[in-house]
């Protein structure tokens, strides 16, 4: 069943982009991370203008994260408080990162550093992330008691100032900290034309001893907002937002972010974060074969219009 | 620049020939095409032209009837292309060298009633811009371009230019008919078509008219609104996003 994207100037296959918007919702609700690493990549391999997939990914980014706040929300897995000091930095840090991208476009060599900054930060976080939850999983598999939050043990950030008492994280830690956190996850997001998730949870993590479950409620909160954000910037600086693009993605999007939501509470915290490493590898992986191995074809085309 | 070039040059292609009409040939072509006004409507996944052409020969001695050759060329609104060429470099594959085609047909079709090798003469193909690759690449670029060559694949496989030797059919040796495409991924804006009938090796008649690739109804008015309230428009995407996404927390809470 086709469809003609009014913004995209193409038909294209409506059911093939409803599953995609499924697909990459479930990942999305399940592991709290906006799916942008995957939804564009995905989108442009289908054959939507480079242009209308990172503009009209963050609305589809925004519907599956906001439904996927609601569920956490009743479950009071969202320490909203965090995710606004978060928010701080993270928009400070985006426009940081949009500035960066125009300068490293001028120097045309854009891409290489997208796709090289993918890979050392997907695969360092991923492999973090695969061998503290094999640890976790080994020791709960010998009945030892999981040892991540050491209540005794500070960090040298705890000596900052501006201490705030993040009650759903049950932590109390300096805002500093927190809005640097924020701020790196926006600037690296605009860079790289992601939302960030996967670099957010395992921070909030590891860094601020924030429970998963809250860390990835608290993630799909701060995305909401950062990709509501996105969504309008998007639509006025390069018009490029397909509304019809970004309804289909939306829909299947909600309904796999649901389940995926369910799916995420059901397992284990650090089966969750097993499977999230291994994901985020995956993707490591896969770009980085893209620049290792020979493509089919050497050429590519653009239309100078779409590269401005 | 070379806009101003290419249609002094077009120009020249079209004005010489008229002016030379009453010597040069006695044809005259008269053709009829099914609709000048492509509409996209949302479920536009294409669609096809059909040309009826007929070559009025003036009252000459009719001993010998001659035998006709048919181009026809639909040009799509220009733009500029950029082909990239990736290479290694400390076993990466990087994008290394560029090439830019400027005032390059953005569609490109070129239909014929057979190989237009069989036309006349090389200089002939040349001069008339006749079949894909003369048609689409500007007359400097030497055949050997693997950039130039690289763009006709790309947007061959991408279904942008399109060449097809036996796609004109005469019904009678002075009456033929043709099937333009426009495909599903053909940008919106004017198009040109040019109609030109060989016989013995030289232009005998030609003709050019137009058509209109457009939106209509929702299309235009989403294309309108993203284009003319920007803001609006992108308000009106993050609210949506909120309304479906508030509306699957309220469905899904019950199941």
């Amino acid at each position: 069943m086709s469809i003609y994207l009014p913004i995209a100037e193409l038909p294209v296959n409506i059911l093939l982009i409803f599953g995609l918007g499924i697909a990459v919702g479930f990942i999305s609700g399940m592991f709290g991370v906006g799916g942008g690493f995957l939804m564009t990549p995905m989108l442009i391999l289908v054959g939507i203008p480079p242009s209308v997939a990172v503009a009209s990914v963050p609305s589809h980014m925004a519907a599956s994260s906001l439904t996927g706040t609601i569920s956490y929300w009743r479950k009071k897995l969202v320490d909203s408080g965090l995710g606004l000091v978060l928010l701080s930095g993270g928009l400070l840090g985006t426009a940081a990162g949009v500035w960066v991208f125009s300068l490293l476009r001028r120097a045309g060599q854009l891409d290489l550093i997208i796709n090289l900054s993918y890979i050392v930060l997907l695969s360092i976080v991923g492999t973090l992330m695969i061998v503290e939850s094999i640890r976790a999983l080994w020791r709960s598999m010998h009945g030892q008691q999981a040892v991540l939050r050491r209540p005794g043990t500070h960090s040298w950030f705890h000596g900052l100032p501006l201490k705030f008492r993040f009650r759903q994280s049950r932590i109390y830690v300096s805002a500093i900290p927190v809005t640097a956190i924020g701020f790196g996850v926006g600037f690296l997001g605009a860079l790289m034309g992601i939302g960030g998730g996967f670099l957010l949870i395992p921070a909030l993590i590891y860094l601020m001893r924030v429970p998963t479950a809250v860390s990835v409620g608290t993630s799909l909160f701060l995305t909401l907002f950062t990709m509501l954000a996105a969504t309008v910037l998007h639509a006025v600086e390069n018009r490029s937002v397909d509304i019809v693009l970004a309804f289909t993605l939306m829909v299947g999007g909600v309904i796999g972010a649901q389940s995926g939501a369910r799916a995420g509470q059901a397992v284990r915290a650090e089966q969750l974060r097993f499977l999230l490493g291994l994901l985020v590898v995956a993707v490591a992986i896969r770009v980085g074969g893209d620049l290792l191995t020979k493509p089919a074809e050497l050429f590519s085309v653009i239309s100078s219009e779409a590269a401005k | 620049m070379n806009l101003r070039k290419a249609n002094a040059a077009l120009l020249t292609a079209l004005i010489l020939p008229a002016f030379a009409a009453p010597a040069a040939h006695a044809e005259r072509l008269v053709t009829s095409l099914s609709t000048h006004r492509v509409l996209i409507s949302s479920n536009f996944t294409g669609t096809s032209l059909v040309l009826f052409a007929s070559i009025e020969e003036s009252d000459a001695p009719r001993d010998k009837p001659k035998k006709y050759d048919v181009a026809i060329t639909v040009r799509g609104p220009a733009t500029t292309f950029v082909t990239r060429k990736k290479e290694r470099i400390l076993g990466l594959w990087v994008n290394y060298g560029s090439r830019r085609y400027p005032e390059t047909p953005s569609y490109l079709a070129v239909l014929t009633n057979r190989p237009p090798t069989e036309f006349g003469p090389l200089a002939l193909q040349t001069k008339y811009k006749l079949g894909l690759s003369i048609a689409a690449l500007p007359p400097v670029i030497s055949n050997d371009d693997e950039f130039g060559e690289a763009l006709l694949r790309v947007k061959k496989a991408e279904g942008l230019f399109h060449e097809q030797t036996n796609a004109v059919t005469f019904l009678t040796p002075t009456l033929f008919r043709a099937t333009l495409p426009i495909p599903g991924v053909a940008p919106t804006g004017p198009y040109e078509i040019d109609v030109q009938v060989f016989a013995n090796g030289a232009l005998a008649a030609q003709q050019s008219t137009a058509i209109e690739v457009v939106k209509t109804g929702f299309e235009a008015d989403v294309a309108h609104l993203a284009r003319d309230s920007r803001l609006d428009y992108g308000l009106g995407v993050a609210f949506l996003a909120i309304v479906v996404g508030t509306l699957a927390g309220l469905i899904f809470r019950r199941s």
